[in-house]
């Protein structure tokens, strides 16, 4: 493939860029102390803000904190109480400075003085400090188990929605809402709101001792209020679209590199490697270009603020020092007004910085709700069956299905399986084999037609009590972290061990399973990476084995095993099929050859069937895919 | 060092006068409360010790005051700009470097590696190292240089009253050790609590299906209530370090303005001190105590961005483990297609006994087909492995027309083979794009050939934008089979002298199989074709037949041959196609 440009590169690319898990480490306290930190992108994120109706989003994430109502509004109180006492305690070194340039005291008085104050100072210090660790640790506690309720909703939600919701939504898609966005929410709880709280609160009580203590300054520091307002929507606007920028190309170079990665055999295999660093020097640069734009203007905004409450500092310094000489102003007022100018600027960055943090959580927690607000599988009918005894007589009637209600995927199918018969289904891939299978435990619901068993409507059985009779063995080999024994077990829980082991043997896995170093007690990590995708089947057939269903599903539940291990499990496989209706789906025609029937779709339709030797001896469809070579002879 | 210089080295400069400009914010910092103080003194000269205040003198300060804040103003700006500059262009570089590193990659080193972690690396730890050097050139000046000046300034002021930090540095320096020791382990504890939550909910996406078929619904929600649990204590460990440790900071560093403002008071009664000084003494000690917890910050950012450098620098210093350095004819190129492999043995692990291949011999001569058959794990992917040279022979030698594929250059050897690749994958870009990795230049109508070859061009036409039809990321859009009759397609384009499927036709259905083995026999003649496969009809009518058993060879020959010879194939072929005895029509 010759060398594609960047702008193709990226509309291919970027697309992606939304989807990328962003790599949060633990949060950690930002440089919140000194004045100004490094002014990374903290503060220049871009405001996501959320689409729909913000004040339904709030009061809804409200509710999960409503149950701490009076711990809330303790913590506010406190918070109150702490950000007023730290605007007092900055206030008491006026009446102190004063006191120490005072002459016309003695030195006993105003050493007595400033003890006193002192004091007051330690008391209001102590006050500040327990508030301030009492509020926190509310908050924390608040928003930790807040959190927690929100992502044990968003997966017993998860539990409860149609396959359906599981096809069209990415893995990776659906995690990021437990991890940033419920994060993010986290975030605003335990420190955005008290942040933007006591910023403001800060803010109206410095102003106030500020205007008490001298206007004229007063009014000086405020003069800056449209520098630092204008000023920083400025400069944030201009870094917000250079951020959007290198989020976009940020997308693009790790999409590439996540593609091109995976596929490095290919590409080695087919000389690629140079076109790839091409392309890839490609993205990368303009990585570069609008990277350096985003960390500029992302990085200045803390130095331009910082120093401009510096100006504000030497403004109020210079026209206090003339007001002490002209007016006689007091030097403890000095001395209070020039750190009230200088840390001015402080409260306002950091309510600038949260609304962003806000912006993030609501969007986050609009896709959290959005997932909890999703249709569920439909409960159950008022008078659904419980099949105490089920046999295990399924019968479909006319049934059309599509996934999509334009596109319709099994037309008209009908058949039916007594109980202990074997029903094959053949086919090429997209035929609709596995959407079959899916419909009888109502994975799925279908359009028209009816699916029976035992003569009662699925629709009319309980949903558990159906997908607890049928007994299914994927295409896909899934299992999950736990020891061996555990994963045969999943299907029944109270099975014994002796139980698990006849299973394990019934699917020919006991004897690989004894050759692991811990046997049945071995861990299986990452969907059974450390087994053979062979192996990891036979588990499948043993969890299966274990289930006492009288329908079994398998579908290429043995397209990973070798011919000559399937044939020792053939026996297995006769046992465990041995009184079950049992509906298979396999690419190797050898292993429908014994069922009673043989179902040939085609396009979603029964083109053929019969048994074995009926379908050959049809000499059609079955015939040329059983016989692909002869004919063509 | 020397390896993350090189990054550094082409911009120097900004490397050089971004710190520059960062001290000129430090020394601004400094001389601020200094001028300050002498506004304060001339204030409290004319108030209290009757002197005449001169307006313009204040002014005059003031002045300088304001020309100080702009010139940090413009430090600031510049140490963004140049940070900004320095850092984005040290990652790019490093960035593309290794991605170019990764490119050079053999088979076997990224196996060592595995895809997602190297992902990572060159994500996560570029970005990171990014920040970190970011940060370097803002604050490693910054903060230790506002530490030392403002020390400085306040000895200098009163070496007495600095004693006061001699008990505040010691008690900070003891609480930022708490946090390092207490909190980061249960930061790191949490973080592993987020990684094993997020793992409970990979597992039940992947597994939703067994989930809902086996009703453990209940049983999901427990195991993750558990998880969840676990996450909320850790959570809640963590964050009590830091709620607990930060206040007491404020009031320690309270206390200590308080002390300064106590004693720092007697001496302005007792006139040991200026008020002025006194004033000035206390912005001083602020600016040490900041500075001092930026410095852990710093330790802290260090440390972790030391991780990320540790990961990178072990893609950049991995070994290629194979190169065509010693090969004797760089130049040449495969002609006639013909392979030999003589007592070949190969081992994965180099130290392991267990040899994955063992003393494989034979001869394909040019344009023959050669199917190999036998079991998971008896060694057929790895054979037909080692006529590319994605991985070397340990012992014996593989030869392709006649000469050593060591001798080959890697380009040439690999341009002459076309491999389809069990693991196959398509990229993201149109059909045609992904069909012309084979030939770049490849016409339209020889691409349209080689998929109808691979029976590919009939649903390609059916898409409604036909061969620009986008084909998403891995190949996500189309079918199993159809995919793989891409795969074989993009691998006919190349043209190959010799052609390899490995297992590649698993998902095509057996007539259209039949059809691209019809294709192979007439229109590709004179490509030697080497063919793995499950099902036995896919190699039957190959002109030989290999049967690998555990690394070995159990036969070689016809299908005749095989039948008459070869137990281990008659069993396969019995058990494939024979019938199971007369079925029960019941």
């Amino acid at each position: 493939m010759a060398k594609r440009t960047l702008e193709n590169l990226q509309k291919q690319y970027s697309s992606s860029a939304s989807s990328q898990p962003s790599n949060k480490g633990p949060r950690m306290p930002g440089p919140g102390g000194p004045g100004r930190g490094p002014g990374g992108p903290r503060g220049a994120m871009p405001t996501a803000k959320p689409k729909g109706d913000t004040k339904k989003v709030v009061a809804r994430l409200l509710s999960y904190i409503g149950s701490y109502k009076y711990l809330l509004v303790l913590a506010f109180v406190f918070l109150i109480l702490s950000t007023l006492a730290g605007t007092a305690a900055s206030y008491l070194l006026r009446p102190i400075v004063n006191a120490l340039v005072d002459s016309s005291r003695t030195v006993d008085e105003r050493l007595a003085y400033i003890m006193r104050v002192v004091l007051t100072l330690l008391a209001v210090y102590g006050v500040q400090v327990v508030m301030q660790y009492a509020q926190a640790k509310i908050m924390l506690t608040i928003s930790q188990n807040a959190m927690a309720k929100l992502r044990r909703d968003l997966f017993a939600k998860i539990q409860r929605l149609p396959v359906k919701f599981f096809d069209n939504e990415s893995h990776g898609e659906i995690m990021s809402r437990f991890t940033n966005d419920v994060d993010n929410v986290a975030t605003m709880f335990d420190s955005t709101l008290t942040s933007l709280v006591s910023g403001a609160l800060t803010l109206i009580a410095t102003l106030a001792v500020m205007c008490y203590t001298n206007i004229w300054l007063t009014l000086i520091t405020l003069a800056f209020l449209p520098v630092y307002i204008f000023g920083g929507g400025a400069i944030s606007k201009r870094s917000r679209k250079y951020y959007v920028a290198q989020q976009a190309a940020l997308g693009a170079v790790n999409g590439y590199i996540e593609e091109s990665v995976s596929g490095q055999k290919v590409i080695k295999v087919f000389n690629h490697e140079d076109t790839c660093v091409d392309e890839f020097e490609l993205l990368n640069n303009d990585l570069r270009e609008k990277q350096v734009g985003a960390q500029f203007f992302g990085g200045i905004m803390g130095p331009i603020m910082g120093n401009v409450g510096q100006v504000s500092y030497a403004m109020t310094a210079g026209i206090g020092g003339i007001l002490c000489i002209a007016r006689g102003f007091d030097i403890g007022g000095l001395t209070i007004f020039v750190n009230y100018a200088r840390q001015f600027a402080r409260p306002i960055n950091e309510i600038s910085m949260q609304m962003s943090t806000i912006f993030a959580a609501l969007a986050g927690a609009e896709r959290v709700f959005n997932v909890l607000d999703r249709p569920e599988e439909e409960p159950d009918r008022e008078n659904a069956s419980d099949m105490p005894d089920m046999q295990g007589y399924v019968k479909l009637d006319d049934v059309s299905f599509g996934y999509v209600p334009e596109k319709t995927i099994l037309k008209h199918i009908s058949l039916y399986a007594k109980p202990g018969q074997k029903i094959a289904f053949v086919g090429s891939t997209g035929a609709g084999k596995t959407t079959v299978t899916n419909l009888l435990n109502r994975f799925y619901d279908i359009d028209s037609g009816e699916i029976t068993i035992d003569g009662v409507n699925v629709r009319d059985i309980k949903r558990d009590v159906l997908r607890r009779n049928i007994a299914m063995v994927l295409q896909d080999t899934h299992l999950f972290t736990g020891t061996i024994r555990e994963n045969i077990r999943y299907g029944r829980p109270d099975a014994t061990d002796d139980e698990v082991i006849a299973a394990a043997k019934t699917a020919s896995a006991h004897s690989f399973i004894m050759r692991l170093e811990h046997g049945y007690d071995t861990v299986i990590t990452g969907d059974g990476a450390n087994l053979s995708q062979g192996q990891r089947q036979l588990l499948n057939i043993a969890r299966a084995a274990l289930s006492k269903a009288p329908i079994l599903v398998l579908d290429e539940a043995t397209s990973s095993v070798d011919t000559r291990t399937e044939r020792h499990i053939e026996h297995g496989m006769d046992r465990l099929m041995a009184n079950r209706t049992t509906f298979v789906i396999a690419h190797r025609l050898s292993t429908v050859r014994n069922a009673n029937a043989i179902m040939v779709l085609e396009h979603g339709e029964i083109i053929e069937r019969g048994t074995h030797e009926e379908l050959l001896a049809k000499r059609g469809r079955y015939y040329e895919l059983y016989t692909g070579k002869k004919e063509l002879d | 060092m020397k390896k993350w210089l090189k990054y550094a080295k082409p911009y120097t400069k900004y490397f050089i006068i971004g710190p520059l400009c960062m001290i000129v914010e430090v020394i601004g910092e400094i001389v601020m409360p200094k001028l300050y103080s002498v506004i304060v003194g001339h204030a409290e000269d004319h108030l209290h010790a009757g002197q005449p205040g001169s307006v313009w003198y204040v002014a005059g300060i003031a002045g300088l005051m304001i020309l100080t804040a702009v010139l940090m103003m413009l430090g600031g700006v510049g140490g963004a700009y140049f940070g900004a500059k320095a850092s984005v262009n040290f990652a790019s570089d490093l960035r593309l470097d290794v991605y170019r590193k990764v490119q050079k990659f053999s088979f076997a080193n990224i196996d060592k590696f595995q895809t997602g972690s190297l992902i990572t690396r060159l994500t996560n730890d570029v970005t990171q190292l990014q920040n970190f050097v970011n940060m370097l050139l803002r604050m490693f000046l910054r903060a230790p240089g506002m530490l030392i000046g403002a020390l400085i300034m306040a000895i200098s002021l009163s070496p007495r009253l600095a004693t006061v930090l001699a008990v505040a540095i010691p008690i900070l320096v003891l609480l930022l050790l708490f946090v390092v020791r207490v909190g980061f382990p249960r930061f790191n504890k949490m973080q592993g609590k987020i990684d094993a939550l997020n793992n409970t909910v990979g597992e039940n996406l992947t597994n939703i299906r067994v989930v809902k078929s086996f009703v453990r619904e209940d049983h999901e929600n427990e195991k993750f209530g558990a998880a969840n649990n676990d996450l909320r204590s850790a959570g809640l460990a963590a964050m009590n370090v830091m709620i607990f440790v930060q206040p007491i900071m404020m009031l320690v560093m309270n206390l200590t303005s308080l002390a300064v403002v106590y004693f720092g008071g007697k001496m302005v009664v007792f006139d040991d001190l200026a008020i002025q000084d006194f004033s000035a003494f206390l912005t001083y000690i602020t600016q040490i105590l900041m500075s001092l917890m930026m410095v852990t910050m710093l330790f802290m950012i260090t440390s972790r961005a030391m991780a990320s450098a540790g990961r990178i620098s072990e893609v950049l210093d991995e070994k290629i483990d194979l190169d065509d350095k010693d090969a004797k004819y760089p130049a040449r190129k495969v002609e006639r297609g013909e392979v030999e492999f003589k007592h070949v043995g190969f081992r994965y692990y180099k130290n392991s006994e267990d040899e994955v291949l063992s003393d494989i011999s034979f001869k394909i001569n040019a344009g023959e087909t050669l199917g190999i058959i036998g079991g998971t794990g008896s060694g057929k992917t790895t054979l037909v492995s080692l006529i590319p040279r994605l991985y070397d022979a340990d012992s014996g030698e593989v030869l392709v027309d006649g000469v050593n594929v060591r001798d080959y250059s890697l380009y040439e050897l690999r341009e002459g083979i076309g491999m389809v690749l069990q693991k196959n994958l398509l990229f993201s870009g149109t059909v045609a794009e992904n069909l012309r990795w084979g030939d770049e230049n490849a016409d339209d109508a020889a691409m349209r050939q080689a998929a109808e070859y691979a029976q590919a061009d009939d649903f390609v036409s059916n898409f409604s934008d036909g061969y620009d039809h986008g084909i998403e990321r891995g190949g996500a859009n189309v079918s199993g089979g159809q995919k793989q009759r891409l795969c074989i397609a993009r691998a006919l384009l190349k043209k190959p002298k010799i052609l390899i499927l490995d297992d590649s036709t698993s998902a095509v259905d057996t007539a259209t199989e039949a059809k691209i083995r019809e294709a192979f026999r007439t229109d590709l003649a004179g490509s030697t074709k080497i063919i793995i496969a499950q099902r036995v009809t896919s190699v039957m009518d190959a002109d030989r037949i290999l049967v690998l058993e555990d690394g070995k060879i159990a036969g070689l020959g016809t299908h005749d041959e095989l039948m008459q010879s070869c137990e281990e194939y008659k069993e396969i072929y019995t058990l494939q196609t024979e019938s199971k005895g007369a079925s029960d029509n019941g």
